[in-house]
Parts: C-alpha cells; structure tokens; sequence
C-alpha cells in the first residue's frame, strides 16, 4: 500500500514531458520459459508473449477480433485496392497484396527494416533445410516482388478469406542473420542470433528490447530507442519464470512480482480460491479464450457409431452445474466447437441442455434397454462401458472426469477411467487414434479458424500418412468434407456466416466430440496497473504493451 | 596407488561408455519425437514436410547409426546441440551444474554439519532425552515433503516476514546470490538431515560396542578422547559408504525445491530436456550425473583407507 503510494506521489512530482517510461518496473511472473527465441522456428506460447514486447507481426487479430496491420503502413484488401485477384502460370486464380512497411520501422541497432528482411525472411522459410515449422505459409506464397526498399507485393498460390493475413511471417533481420544462414543452411537453426546472442538489439523492432536474460529464469527488457510506436510507460519490464503456481502466488504476495501473466498462469480452478481469499489487493480477469476442451470420441468404437448414443452422452451431463461447482462459473460451458467470442459464431445452432430422460430414451431407442444393477445392456447382453482418457497430473480434467462419470452412471452408463502421462497420451494414444472410447482435451485456435484438419475426412491419422492431421475422432462426412472446402475460398464474410452456421449445424448433430466448455486465462494484476486488454485468442496481451501504463500517469 | 586409481579411472571410462549406449537407447524408445512435436503444434504440416524435418533433425536413420555418429562427434568433443535452447550442450548444462553444485554442495554441508554432532550426542546416551530428541527431529525431517516444507518456508519469510526473497537467483553479486540461497537450501538441508544423523547414530552405537572402545575406556582415557579419537573413525566407514551414493543424486539435483525456487539446476534441466524431446541435452545430462556417482564412489574408496588403515588398494 506504502508502495503504491509512493510511486504514484513519485508519479506525479516527476510527470515531466513523457521521456521514455518513468512507470518503473514491472515485474511479470509466468509459469512456462520460451525455448529457442527465432520468430519462425518452433511456436510455443511463452515465446509468443516474449516476443510481443520486442516485435511486430506484421497483422494480427485484435482484441475485438479485427484483423489489424501491425507493421505495414495500410492492410491490404480486395475493397482497397492493394489486393487483387491474378491469374497464375498454372491457370489458377491466385492473389497478390501490396504492402508498404510503416515509415521509421527501424531495427533496435539503428539499420532500417526494408524489404531485403522480407525476401530474406521468405528465403529461409522457403528453404528446405531451415527447419522452419510454419512451412505451410511459405508454400503458399508464390512469388514476392520487391517495389522499392520498403514496398513489395505477395503473391498467394488461392484465393482464400485470409488472404492478407501474415501473423506468422516473423521478419529476420538479413544484415544480422543473412551470413549466418548462407555459411550453411542447415545447421542456421543452431548457429542463429536469436539464440546465440539474444541481447543483440538488431534482431527486433518493437517496444522494448532484451537487455539480459537468465535462460529459463528471467528475461529483463528495456525501452527500444528505436520503436515507431508511441513510447512504452515502463522503463524496465522483468519476466520471471515460476513453473510451480503455488510458488507462483506465493511470490506474488511477496511482492516479488507484480502480476501474474493470463497468458501462462494459474488455470481457473487456482484463480478462482485465489480471488476468493485475496482478490480484494488484485484485479483478477477471467477471459474465457479459444481453448476448447472437449471429448473426441473414437467413433471406430461401436457403441459409439451410434449417433443416439453420441446424443445421449451430451443430454446426460448437467455442465453449468459442472462449471458453475468447479470453476466459480468463470469458463462458460461450450456448445460447440466455435467460440460465441468468435463473429462467425451461430446462434442458431440447437443447444444441448442437462435433459437425463431424453438421454435415457435415446438409449433405449439404441438397443440399450435392459437395466442390471444398474448398467445397462443390450440384447446381446453387452453392457454399456465406455473408457474416459486424459492426461494425468491435471488436476481440473481429473476433477471434470470424476463429475462426468457420476453423470453418466445416474442414465446406466458405465465409465472407467484410465490416465496417461501427457508425454503418452498426446504423443501415442491421442495423435494414433489409440484411446477406445473418450479423450478429453483442448483444441487452441484463432479467431475464424478453419477446422479442416481436425474435422476433415484426409486428415483422420493413419499409419500411411505419417499420422498426420488431427481428426483423431475418425469423422468422415462428405457434406462436412465439402462445407470445409469452400469456406476458406469464400471471401464474402456474409456468405461465409452462412456456411459457419450449416458447419455448426452438421457438428452438433453429428456430435463427433462432445463439447465441455471454453477455458479461461485468469490474469492477476495489480490494482495500479490499468491498460493489459486480454484478448480472448492466441495474440499476448504483450502485443500491445504501450498500452499499459501505471495508474496516474498520463 | 598409482595403478589402482588409473584402473579405477579406466573403469568408470568403460561404464561412462556403456551408459551412453543404454541411455542413448532408452531416449530413442520413448513415446514421441521431437518432428512428432511440430506436428502437434502445427497440424497443417504434409507427410512429405514431416518427412523432411526428420532428415533435417536427423532422426530418419536407425538408432544405432545415430548412436555411432553421436559416439563420433562427441569422441571428438562436439556435444551437439540442445534442441530446446538452440546452443551447444555445455552452454546450457555448465552453468547449470555451477548452480547446482552451489545449491546442493551448500546444503549437504549445513545437512551434515548438523548431523555429525546430533548423532553422536544420540548414539553416546541412546534412549535418553537428547536420543529421543534427536530422533523425533529425524523422523520430522525424513517426513516432511520438501514441497510442502518450500512452500511453508516462503509463506513464512517471504510472504508474512518478508525477510528472504521467495525465488529466482538474483541478479547481483555474491551476497545477494547467498540470500537467494537461504530457502532452498533450508529446504534441502532439513529434508537431508534426517536420513544423515539415523545413519551416524546407528554407526557411532554400533561403533562404541566395540571391544576396542571398552580397551580405550579402561586405559582411562577422556570420554572425548574415546569417541572422537577411536570410535567416530570407525563409525565413518559405512557413513562415507551412504554419503557416497548421496552424491550423485546431488548432482542430478533437487527437481521439486528447484521448480518450486525457481533455481536453474541439473535436475529441472534433465527433466525438461526429457519432456521435451532435446536428447542430446538430456544424454550429457544424465551422463554427467553418471560421471559425478562414478567419481563419488572412487573418492569413497580412496576415503576407506584414510579412515582404516588396514585397507590397501591394489
């Protein structure tokens, strides 16, 4: 309380002309420390939130779900003219975009940021032995065409909604990194900058800079000279690596942090007795996000062929009891695979209530009629048992599955439950279709996300394919199939609403997973602290940290 | 001498070599790859793109071929790379191993500092007051999950005291560093004490029924004289023997006080490069661990016979 006091009285003795910061310190702890620090080579959350304080996508989603330009002076589109439809050397329609890096874009060491980054950021992504994993992007470019030193064009090998969106092209500094790369190709994932010497300011262009860091401990960064953007409050920003929450709050009550990021924190069933016994010295923000956490169904199995049965199942769980007693009422109860946040969210879909006795009758209607001791069985005499998986040491799953097994028992059904290791059950029995019944879990998307490879009839992992995709559930649907395929090319976001009903349609009456409920970032902050606006998606509040700002300053 | 350490030291290289192998095996048969990890992260990828990450990760050719090339490389002193940090091996594991050293060299001093005399005062007047004493601290220290212990220890001094920070390192000099020091090895110490001062007592009692002992005390000499002189050098053989075994779990770190500080140190490293997939961080990992037992029972050895004369080395 002292604390605050002071920096605010500090605050206003020293409101002098906005020099860079002034806002002090602010220390962040966060359970999860990034990995490699290259934009493009692997993706991983805690480097997401690092590198939204160093650097700019070049778009991104907002946090009213908007697609924004972040980099470039103007977002291209088809309405203003700095995109256009173009005929490819193959006979295909594909399309080109124009872009214009913002005027003063400039690298932390004073070096312009001009499209020879852009062709070199391309080259690399392009190149077979980089290692780059968001190869998909680069495949999808055809040609860049440089106009001058910072203008160029992108042409995209279709034509689809996304076409101007790039939040994966992490721009790479060609007069730091070029060198490196072209002494040898493939062994650049190793030798690169960004982890060997990470403190070098001309590897980023935003806000702040890296001044230090402890790898996997903290990462301490200072305001960026350089940046184009309006001036960051903080003179020095300290992200602290906790993996432990308990030690996590701990620290924060300590006051050896300030806040506790949403992003990488404590899960909703921690935030919420936290708020209940300290909530009054914090502002706790629950953001519901694009985690889906569901059950797949393996509808190989065959009780589970049956999509009376898949019916019953969902008609049977009373989830806002569920998350009204675990959660506080803090993560809403999904009805869907697409998020309500999300604008292309159908309300017209049929929303599937706690209703036992219409769960019972489609049971019965499926063959399973004959009760004993209290399981039911089938004509055949086979008794209605159906295994629930999901990662061990989880403790929210765990307590959603011990909740979920007394709900079906009261309508006869039998739930046994068997846990793994999330090493095993992502690496084998989820991503090999190797779960005999139920997999509970999360799916993390982006806003308008396409479900093509979790719902799509190619994309179900088999042996052939080099289990590839992410259809674990094994749904094969032509109208599904089809539906997939014209919603990306669809570019009228009218139509494409349209399609995203009929899609939401389709998955809740055929029910391939059951929808549990979206899950919540829970972000603690300090009351002082005004200006983190959570997004709701994967873009880090970090993202837009010159918004952040201590109470009472300008 | 000579020749025995030389044998010995030729020894531990042959055990060195076949743990590489049997480690280098055991990584390759867990559950999952490190490509296998894109793919989950990145569902747009084509069997023809999974395909070639695995050339570039080297991870398409058999186990043994990929054991002799890292045998060859490492023969030759390139550790390899750490696939979850991006540098070279022993960029991220020596400073690690300082840590740790720091860490848990500190603590199994406090640890046996405080063992050494709480179990001779048990072992020179067992069943009285001070034994009993002795043990109920024991058996609160062997008891007491260390997790749980951190976390008390941090509501107490961080939180409520505020006196101690309640993780990290610290950033500045070597005072700092030392307060940073103080709950972990708190922690450590007091989960280490217990064990330490049950097997002094057990020996020192064990060592004072010796007839040697009785001779000493009928030549009149101090009590002093007799336990410190005659009996605690004897009693140490088997405590050498146990401390030994505990140095290598020392070196292969604390993973629950080191997550809950937030100390970088062996043991959070090994974990994390197993649960990440980077085999060749977890590999020197856990053969520096190795090395470390190795050196610790031959340091044992050698200690033997300072402590008894009778033994020789051959």
């Amino acid at each position: 309380m002292i604390r605050t006091l002071l920096a605010f009285l500090l605050a206003c003795c020293l409101a002098a002309p906005a020099l860079a910061g002034g806002a002090g310190t602010l220390t962040i702890g966060m359970t999860q420390a990034p990995s490699t620090l290259h934009p493009n080579i692997d993706s991983m959350l805690a480097k997401s939130y690092l590198l939204g304080f160093l650097r700019r996508p070049m778009t991104q989603y907002d946090q009213d779900w908007k697609l924004v330009n972040m980099l470039a002076e103007t977002l291209p589109s088809l309405e203003n003219g700095l995109a256009e439809k173009v005929e490819l050397e193959n006979g295909d329609t594909g399309i080109r975009t124009t872009w214009t890096i913002r005027e003063g874009a400039t690298w932390g060491d004073g070096t312009p940021v001009t499209t020879e980054d852009v062709l070199f950021t391309y080259e690399v992504g392009s190149h077979p032995q980089s290692g780059v994993a968001t190869a998909e992007l680069y495949k999808r470019i055809v040609d860049i065409e440089v106009i001058d030193e910072r203008s160029f064009t992108i042409t995209g090998d279709r034509v689809t909604f996304t076409y101007n969106s790039f939040g994966d092209f992490g721009l790479i500094p060609a007069h730091i990194e070029r060198p490196i790369f072209e002494a040898d190709p493939a062994s650049y994932r190793n030798r690169t900058a960004f982890d060997n010497e990470p403190t070098n300011p001309g590897l980023h262009y935003g806000p702040y800079r890296l001044a230090s860091l402890e790898r996997g401990s903290s990462y301490t960064l200072e305001p960026n000279p350089t940046w184009y953007g309006p001036e960051p409050a903080f003179d020095r920003i300290v992200l602290r690596i906790i993996e432990d929450t308990a030690a996590l709050q701990a620290n924060l009550l300590s006051g050896a942090i300030d806040m506790i990021s949403g992003e990488l924190g404590l899960t909703a069933d921690q935030a919420v007795p936290f708020a209940e016994g300290r909530g009054k010295d914090y502002e706790i923000l629950f953001q519901p996000g694009l985690i889906y956490e569901h059950i797949d169904l393996n509808l190989d199995n065959p009780i589970l062929q049956d999509r009376r049965v898949r019916q019953a199942l969902l008609y049977a769980l009373d989830r806002q009891l569920l998350v009204e007693q675990l959660f506080a009422g803090t993560q809403p109860v999904a009805h869907s695979s697409v998020s309500p946040l999300d604008q292309m969210a159908s309300e017209e879909i049929p929303i599937y209530g706690h209703d036992p006795q219409r769960a019972v009758a489609l049971l019965e209607e499926a063959g399973w009629s004959d009760l004993r001791g209290g399981i039911r069985h089938n004509a055949e005499g086979e008794k209605l048992t159906l295994e629930i998986m999901t990662t061990a040491g989880s403790r929210s799953r765990e307590l959603v599955q011990q909740v979920l097994q007394s709900m079906w028992r009261e309508v006869g059904i039998e739930i046994t439950i068997r846990n793994q290791p999330p090493r095993v059950y992502f690496g084998e029995t989820v991503r090999k279709r190797e779960f005999p019944a139920m997999a509970m879990f999360a799916w993390i998307s982006a806003p308008e996300s396409v479900p093509y490879s979790t719902l799509h009839s190619t994309q179900i992992p088999n042996g052939e394919n080099g289990w590839s995709g992410q259809n674990s559930t094994g749904y094969a649907n032509p109208e599904m199939d089809a539906l997939l395929e014209t919603l990306e090319r669809e570019l009228d976001p009218a139509k494409r609403k349209g399609l995203w009903a009929e899609l939401q349609e389709i998955y809740v009456t055929d029910l391939p997973a059951l929808p549990l409920y979206w899950r919540s970032n829970a972000y603690v902050l300090p009351p002082w602290l005004k200006g983190v606006r959570p997004t709701g998606h994967l873009g880090p509040t970090s993202l837009w940290v010159e918004e952040w700002r201590r109470e009472g300053d300008g | 001498m000579g020749r025995y350490l030389l044998r010995r030291l030729f020894e531990s290289l042959a055990v060195l070599f076949v743990m590489s192998f049997v480690i280098y095996g055991l990584l390759g048969l867990m559950p999952g790859d490190p490509v296998e990890m894109m793919v989950q992260a990145n569902p747009n990828l084509t069997p023809a793109d999974i395909q070639q990450l695995r050339e570039v990760y080297g991870i398409d050719r058999p186990i043994g071929e990929r054991y002799l090339a890292w045998l060859g490389s490492a023969l030759s002193g390139d550790f390899g790379y750490s696939r979850l940090f991006a540098v070279p091996v022993e960029e991220v594991l020596l400073p690690r191993l300082g840590n740790t050293l720091l860490l848990m060299g500190a603590a199994f001093v406090i640890a046996f500092g405080i063992a050494l005399p709480a179990g001779i005062a048990a072992a020179r007047r067992p069943w009285s007051a001070v034994d009993g004493l002795v043990n109920l601290t024991a058996f609160a220290g062997i008891s007491v999950p260390p997790f749980w212990l951190a976390i008390l220890l941090i509501i107490l001094f961080s939180v409520t005291l505020g006196w101690l920070p309640a993780g990290g390192m610290g950033q500045g000099g070597f005072g700092e560093r030392l307060l940073y020091m103080v709950l972990p090895v708190t922690t450590l110490s007091l989960a280490a004490v217990g064990s330490h001062i049950r097997f002094v007592r057990a020996a020192m009692m064990e060592a004072l029924r010796q007839d040697h002992v009785r001779t000493a005390r009928a030549k009149g000499l101090s009590e002093r004289q007799v336990v410190y002189g005659h009996a605690l050098r004897n009693a140490m053989i088997p405590v050498v023997t146990i401390l030994a075994l505990d140095f290598g779990t020392l070196f292969s770190g604390a993973l629950i006080t080191e997550t809950m500080f937030g100390w970088l140190g062996m043991g959070k490293t090994i974990y994390d490069a197993i649960m990440g997939n980077d085999y060749n961080l977890a590999l020197i990992g856990l053969l520096l661990a190795t090395f470390v037992v190795l050196l610790a029972n031959l340091l044992a050895d050698l200690a033997y016979g300072w402590l008894d004369p009778r033994v020789t080395y051959r």
